[in-house]
């Protein structure tokens, strides 16, 4: 058997290739270019359909919960509160401790996983819909687009000199954005510090400092980002737009251009014949490039800065509808049904790949695991320290005592009674008060002393447990540590 | 005051500082050109796979500023505070003085605190809930070491929330405790008392005090031989709270209970100390400590008054 011919990959300079050698090459075609070029504004012409549609109520959803939610009250306190100061962290009915951040790392986790499973189904649904950095964009657009008009007016607006008309529109225009952004920036630190207490300190200009600083330090970071960043920080800062290819594969729904049927392109009369003319569907009017946030031409296949917008789409629909075309020329499919034709029913079977199952376990089971402990949780902690000053003391005739610091944080919102005691050894007792009351969402250390009877034990450590009831609210919770016996 | 061993290293790392930013700069410029095999396709000629092409993708030029930036930062950074060997820096800055002004700010926050204690009678201080918790807060720190942090003491170290005190419970008498410490001393005594034979026949007697179990027969023969005790401890044995000498008669043993331990102390010995607290507290906190300690054996009278 004639063994494999071992494959070999050259990474090699292109017109090596031609030449030979490399050494030929070099120097003759080469020129020495910039690694770095001036950025080059891109004015997004707005478009109307359906998945315009789809991201403006997708901006209106994220936007209602982000600047509504810190004004939600639960009870007496707001309901969405994240007290970094006293480190409780209130979310609806519940408290959590810093101790429960188990919880926020079951939330990451749960977030990347559907990223990658939105990714492997449907593209970059995020980045078209939710993400912050297009969600912003989009509205800022939308300010730009009332006061200093489309694409063209603005492109012409830049390209003139100075005007009192230039003055008042950018000045109008930057405003507007200004008071979103700031708006934005006072939306956050509501997360943190109480809203209504944050809103009367802003009229009254009595704002801390870091208060100060946090508002004005996130207003101008959705200023800038929202405002001049936009597309270059998909491109150049986003570390998703990078790897969201390992997530792709041939079942991926993407904005595609249907290649087959618009090439070649060319512009034509609405009456012409297409067959007559040799054209395909596509009529070069370019519609495609002009609405794209990010400034590419999708005819040129999948590109890593295209952000799944579908905004080419909706813009071809509308030129295809007016040249009574089919629609569908640029559309949200998979490489897969493109080439091979197959219908939406035949694509959305594809849905359902080895990928696809495997992520949506693995997210299942997270969420469950999170839902079964977050219900499971009991509403109150506790941490044992065993003395360090005192190992072990002889009291009364003989009796070994062991002191103890318990931390009790009561993680609800009501003042709750604790009752304590211990296990592990024969006659082991607790010897100081067992009940404990710890106010609503405050934590308590207490010291606890515990008694063994005269030689109830052999020298040395023993294992044992706190056992302790909540008495109010519910729940038990068991925690080791050790008895020190001393030697006679 | 230079932190470096030598006058080498100063200069050394001076160096090293300085010509690692200059080396970042020449970095950036030099990396920030290629030599494109292809200009007019927008590749830069580099081939993989046989046809899989590397796109000169050119990153937008604001993000070399971004790191011309951190140069200036870094040189500006440099100048303002202590980086180049032994060059202090423009603004002075020390850690230490960063310490202090942050230790200063915050003894400036809790003065007038402590100047609200200072004062109240310490009666009046132990009823007081904030003093009580920065009482606690000072004495984990402070005094939780030995005393435990349930202050119920252990082998040699006293009890401090029962009403037996070895040099006195009053407010004041702790407060002097704290500031000069106590030296407590039991000297040897068995050539004072006599024969080993004396001596446990004492043991005996210092049991009886106490009602604990113990030989009458020895104790009446060890009840004279306790006079030399009785020097310090007293003719009944109660003690002397001058001398620091402990009450026998209240089944209560800092150093062990039983003959063998009455026997060890009267034979060998015993120094005992407790620090003095006056160089690591100030006068406020002590005051608020001692107030503190009285509240463990005066909960109740600390909550009436």
């Amino acid at each position: 058997m004639m063994p494999p011919e071992r494959k070999v990959i050259p990474i090699r300079p292109e017109p090596m290739a031609a030449a030979g050698t490399c050494e030929g090459a070099r120097g003759v075609d080469g020129e020495m270019i910039s690694l770095y070029a001036s950025h080059e504004k891109i004015y997004p012409r707005s478009v109307s359909g359906l998945f315009s549609r789809w991201r403006w109520a997708m901006v209106v959803l994220t936007q209602l919960v982000f600047y509504g939610l810190p004004w939600l009250e639960w009870g007496q306190r707001q309901a969405v509160l994240f007290d970094l100061g006293a480190r409780r962290f209130y979310i609806f009915g519940l408290v959590l401790y810093p101790q429960d951040f188990i919880y926020l790392t079951g939330l990451l986790v749960i977030s990347a996983l559907s990223l990658f499973l939105f990714t492997a189904v449907a593209g970059r649904l995020w980045c078209g819909y939710a993400c912050p950095q297009t969600v912003y964009t989009e509205i800022f657009l939308w300010i730009e687009k009332r006061v200093e008009g489309d694409r063209s007016a603005r492109m012409r607006r830049d390209a003139k000199p100075w005007s009192a008309d230039w003055l008042w529109r950018k000045g109008t225009k930057h405003g507007l954005w200004l008071a979103v952004a700031l708006w934005t920036g006072f939306t956050f630190v509501g997360y943190f510090t109480p809203v209504r207490e944050l809103a009367r300190e802003s009229l009254q200009l009595s704002l801390s400092a870091w208060e100060l600083f946090w508002t004005l330090f996130y207003g101008f970071a959705t200023y800038g980002n929202a405002g001049f960043m936009r597309e270059q920080v998909c491109k150049h800062m986003c570390p998703y737009a990078r790897f969201q290819s390992a997530m792709f594969d041939r079942d991926t729904l993407i904005v595609t251009y249907d290649q087959a049927r618009g090439e070649p392109r060319g512009a034509r009369s609405r009456k012409a014949d297409l067959a007559v003319l040799n054209l395909g569907a596509c009529v070069d009017c370019s519609l495609c490039v002009q609405v794209c946030p990010t400034g590419i031409d999708i005819r040129r296949g999948l590109q890593y800065e295209c952000i799944g917008c579908g905004a080419c789409a909706d813009v071809c629909d509308t030129v295809m509808d007016k040249m009574g075309y089919a629609r569908g020329l640029v559309k949200y499919t998979t490489e897969n049904a493109m080439s091979r034709g197959w219908t939406r029913a035949q694509t959305l079977r594809h849905v359902l790949r080895p990928r696809i199952l495997v992520y949506t376990s693995v997210l299942g089971a997270i969420v469950v695991a999170m839902l079964v402990s977050l219900s499971l949780r009991t509403p109150f902690k506790v941490d044992v320290v065993r003395d360090r000053g005192i190992t072990a003391r002889i009291v009364g005739a003989g009796r070994i005592e062991n002191v103890y610091r318990l931390q009790l944080m009561n993680a609800t919102e009501s003042a709750q009674q604790y009752k304590l005691s211990v296990t592990g050894l024969p006659g082991l007792a607790i010897s100081s008060e067992p009940l404990v009351a710890v106010d609503a969402t405050q934590s308590r250390w207490v010291a606890v002393r515990v008694q063994l009877p005269p030689e109830g034990a052999m020298p040395g450590s023993h294992p044992i447990r706190f056992e302790i009831d909540s008495l109010d609210a519910g729940g038990h919770l068991s925690e080791r540590s050790v008895f020190l016996v001393p030697q006679p | 005051m230079s932190d470096f061993t030598s006058n080498f290293w100063p200069v050394f790392v001076t160096v090293v500082t300085l010509v690692s930013i200059v080396a970042c700069l020449l970095l950036l410029w030099f990396t920030g050109k290629a030599r494109a095999m292809t200009a007019s396709d927008n590749t830069t000629g580099h081939v993989w796979d046989g046809d899989l092409r590397e796109m000169n993708n050119p990153l937008p030029r604001w993000w070399a500023w971004l790191f011309v930036l951190t140069v200036i930062f870094a040189l500006i950074y440099l100048a303002l505070y202590p980086g180049l060997g032994n060059y202090a820096g423009t603004l002075g800055w020390t850690s230490t003085g960063q310490h202090q002004a942050e230790l200063d700010k915050g003894n400036a926050e809790v003065a007038p605190l402590y100047a609200k204690f200072t004062a109240m009678a310490p009666e009046a201080v132990a009823a007081d809930p904030q003093a009580m918790a920065i009482g606690e807060r000072l004495f984990m720190n402070n005094c939780a070491q030995c005393h435990g942090s349930d202050a119920r003491g252990s082998k040699g170290i006293p009890n401090l929330t029962d009403t037996d005190w070895l040099h006195g419970g009053a407010p004041a008498t702790i407060k002097e405790t704290l500031v000069k410490g106590r030296m407590g001393n039991m000297p040897p005594m068995a050539a004072a008392v006599g024969s080993p034979e004396d001596v446990r026949n004492v043991a005996q007697y210092v049991l009886s005090l106490s009602g604990s179990p113990h030989d009458s027969l020895k104790a009446a023969l060890g009840k004279p031989k306790f006079a030399v005790c009785a020097a310090c401890h007293g003719a009944d044995g109660k003690g002397n709270l001058a001398l620091g000498a402990p009450n026998l008669t209240d089944d209560i043993w800092l150093h062990g209970y039983g003959e063998a331990a009455i026997l060890a102390m009267v034979n060998n010995g015993k120094v005992n100390q407790m620090p003095a607290q006056a160089d690591k507290l100030t006068e406020a906190q002590i005051h608020v400590l001692a107030s503190y300690v009285w509240g463990f054996s005066n909960k109740g009278v600390a909550a009436t008054k």
